[in-house]
């Protein structure tokens, strides 16, 4: 009764085109965005904060990188970690060779570089479509991890290319408790997510979707396919690449070009399917439910084997229970792709249209 | 001169073993058009289950193959009924990601029966080069290689017999060919689906043994299939002998590359030579060698 946009009548253009055309999301989004500034650093403890909120919101951030290639412009990738860890790279080598540079310029640039790689390994989509241009970005994949370790300049001659990120600085303040890199990533994520969503909204994405839902009548209807191809996967990676940097300097700290695998590229794409292909609020949905569901399968596992020590004296082994989360995991995914192939934004949408009605039946 | 040889054969006869891997996503590919990213984790599994049969229950090779086998055809037919018919209809991203889920699947289950410790396994031919190749040609050709090789020949001609001489073979192709056109027939789609599985199942167990033999038994099975996906781009992901052709290219360049280029830029590139060599090929032909060209209409 509450969830009803009866009585608001929009009278300007721009009033009908706003994200959050009706009232009462408008409140909600402003108190969900109060709340995570506001009252979350200063109630969530240090777990919570850099175990669970940072690695989230970063995830997030890099979902919406790949959701912008995949899920709006169709052009399937497994490059994602690669284009992660050029950004982690770039911002190192930035901070660590060019001193003083501001630490949102780093992020900045380091998002720059990951675009510019991008954009590169991008070139192929003009040519092939499909299985085998995701195929195709699995060399992006291979060859920048071993780029990374190969050229030992890239990590300032460390063993094995394990870099440490330096500590973050703004306006003259240094940003090393979970709380500071909390709200520093959230401000970040914060702004781009809402970039990204505008300029979905923009004539630019709408050529995306447009080369997405068929690139010959794409092209015929003249959108230049070239420019649009390459352009999805610069701001795809441009998003990955500052999601990169943050890993490395807001969530881990330390981090080697061999973090960031196939299997992180895999870990970000189920979060695109997971959340919804083509949707920004999907992307957060989706990284949280995949950053949430170890930790709580962990959770349960640790219960049930209290459970069992408690009655039976008896607990499952190590390698039962490690072993049991992959087949959980790789379970629920198809148990996810079955029941609900759009993901979870499709499931809060069809929740907010039963809202509307709500209580009455129709 | 000799020793270029060597380096050839050497990379044309492990390309033989990256297409017997290639062969089981081609077969799954061409009948239903699913990517099946999880055939890496079948090949790991059916390694697994043979050399655990072998070795915890002490079964005979003779019975240990059979059993190993039926495991294989039931895990096919249980993909079938309860991962592709709930998807029925879907896109094939979401085909591509079912099997992504099932390959962490069949990975956790296949390391809680067989244990995650890795095992040798031994097929009887040992890893030793020809001596009378080697005396005569002053080439070292492994027995392994070519046994390797024979195994996957008399594979692909029993399934290219398979599909052109058989009744099911031929409601393969139609499948393949038109789901709509064959179901309208009257050919039973998800009987024919759970064959193909069940023979990509058959193919992954060959593959297995021969990879595990090489390599041991172990998780790292599973990247077995990232070597295959190079092997399909280039030769067309609805070709088998695409799977053949390309295997021998990606095996001998990778191996030539190795030896020749590798030393020059530091090593190590072999992870990902094979991709920018389908890469290159691709350029050319976007649908790979022997892949179908499709044409774009508005």
């Amino acid at each position: 009764m509450l969830y009803r946009e009866a009585g608001q009548f929009k009278a300007t253009y721009a009033a009908d085109q706003q994200i959050f055309p009706i009232r009462q999301d408008r409140i909600v989004m402003i108190a969900l965005v109060v709340f995570m500034f506001a009252v979350v650093p200063a109630v969530a403890d240090q777990y919570w904060l850099s175990a669970v909120l940072i690695p989230v919101l970063i995830f997030a951030l890099a979902t919406i990188g790949l959701n912008i290639l995949t899920g709006y412009a169709g052009q399937l990738s497994l490059g994602t970690a690669a284009f992660m860890a050029v950004g982690a790279f770039a911002a190192y080598n930035l901070d660590l060779r060019v001193p003083g540079i501001p630490l949102p310029v780093v992020l900045a640039l380091a998002g720059v570089f990951a675009a510019g790689v991008g954009a590169v390994f991008g070139l192929p989509s003009l040519r092939i479509k499909g299985f085998y241009l995701a195929v195709a970005t699995l060399a992006a994949q291979f060859f920048i991890v071993w780029a990374l370790v190969k050229f030992s300049w890239f990590s300032n001659d460390s063993s094995s290319g394990v870099i440490t990120a330096q500590k973050m600085h703004l306006f003259g303040k240094v940003l090393d408790t979970p709380a500071q890199k909390y709200l520093i990533t959230l401000a970040v994520v914060v702004l781009l997510a809402l970039a990204a969503k505008n300029l979905m909204r923009s004539s630019t994405g709408r050529a995306f979707m447009a080369v997405r839902d068929m690139d010959v009548a794409a092209a015929v209807i003249g959108i230049p396919l070239m420019r649009t191809k390459l352009l999805a996967f610069a701001i795809s990676s441009f998003y990955c690449g500052v999601a990169g940097a943050l890993y490395a300097y807001a969530y881990l700290g330390t981090v080697e070009p061999e973090g960031f695998t196939l299997d992180l590229s895999f870990r970000i794409l189920f979060m695109v399917i997971i959340g919804g292909m083509g949707s920004i609020l999907g992307s957060f949905l989706g990284a949280a439910f995949i950053v949430l569901v170890p930790i709580g399968l962990n959770v349960s596992t640790q219960w049930l084997n209290g459970v069992l020590q408690s009655m039976l004296h008896w607990s499952l082994p190590g390698s039962l229970t490690s072993n049991l989360e992959l087949m959980v995991f790789g379970g629920l995914i198809i148990f996810f792709l079955a029941v609900e192939p759009h993901g979870l934004a499709r499931l809060w949408q069809i929740g907010k249209e039963k809202l509307r009605l709500w209580p009455f039946p129709h | 001169m000799s020793f270029f040889f060597e380096v050839l054969v050497a990379g044309l006869l492990s390309g033989v073993m990256y297409a017997l891997v290639a062969l089981g996503f081609v077969l799954i590919f061409k009948a239903s058009g699913v990517f099946n990213f999880a055939q890496g984790a079948m090949v790991f599994f059916a390694a697994a289950t043979f050399a655990g049969l072998q070795q915890e229950h002490h079964l005979s090779v003779w019975l240990a193959l059979p059993l190993a086998l039926v495991a294989m055809v039931v895990l096919g037919l249980v993909i079938e009924r309860v991962v592709l018919r709930p998807l029925v209809n879907q896109p094939q991203i979401t085909l591509f990601m079912a099997t992504i889920g099932l390959a962490f699947f069949i990975e956790g289950m296949s390391q809680m029966f067989w244990g995650s410790t890795p095992r040798g396994l031994s097929i009887g031919i040992e890893d030793q080069p020809f001596q009378w190749v080697s005396d005569r040609l002053n080439i070292n050709i492994s027995q392994f290689d070519v046994f390797a090789a024979f195994v996957s020949g008399i594979l692909v001609v029993l399934l290219a017999l398979f599909f052109q001489r058989t009744r099911i073979g031929r409601a393969l192709r139609a499948v393949a060919d038109d789901h709509q056109a064959a179901l309208s027939v009257g050919i039973p789609l998800q009987y024919i689906w759970a064959i193909v599985w069940a023979v990509a199942g058959f193919v992954a167990l060959v593959a297995g043994m021969l990879w595990g033999a090489r390599n041991g038994v172990g998780f790292s099975l599973t990247f077995t299939a990232l070597k295959a996906l190079p092997v399909l781009i280039l030769g067309g992901f609805e070709s088998i002998p695409g799977a053949i052709v390309g295997g021998l290219i990606i095996g001998a360049s990778e191996k030539v590359a190795e030896v020749y280029l590798g030393p020059h830029v530091g090593g190590g590139i072999e992870g990902w030579f094979a991709y920018v060599i389908a890469l290159a090929f691709l350029l050319v032909r976007p649908e790979g060698l022997f892949g179908e060209k499709h044409i774009d209409r508005v």
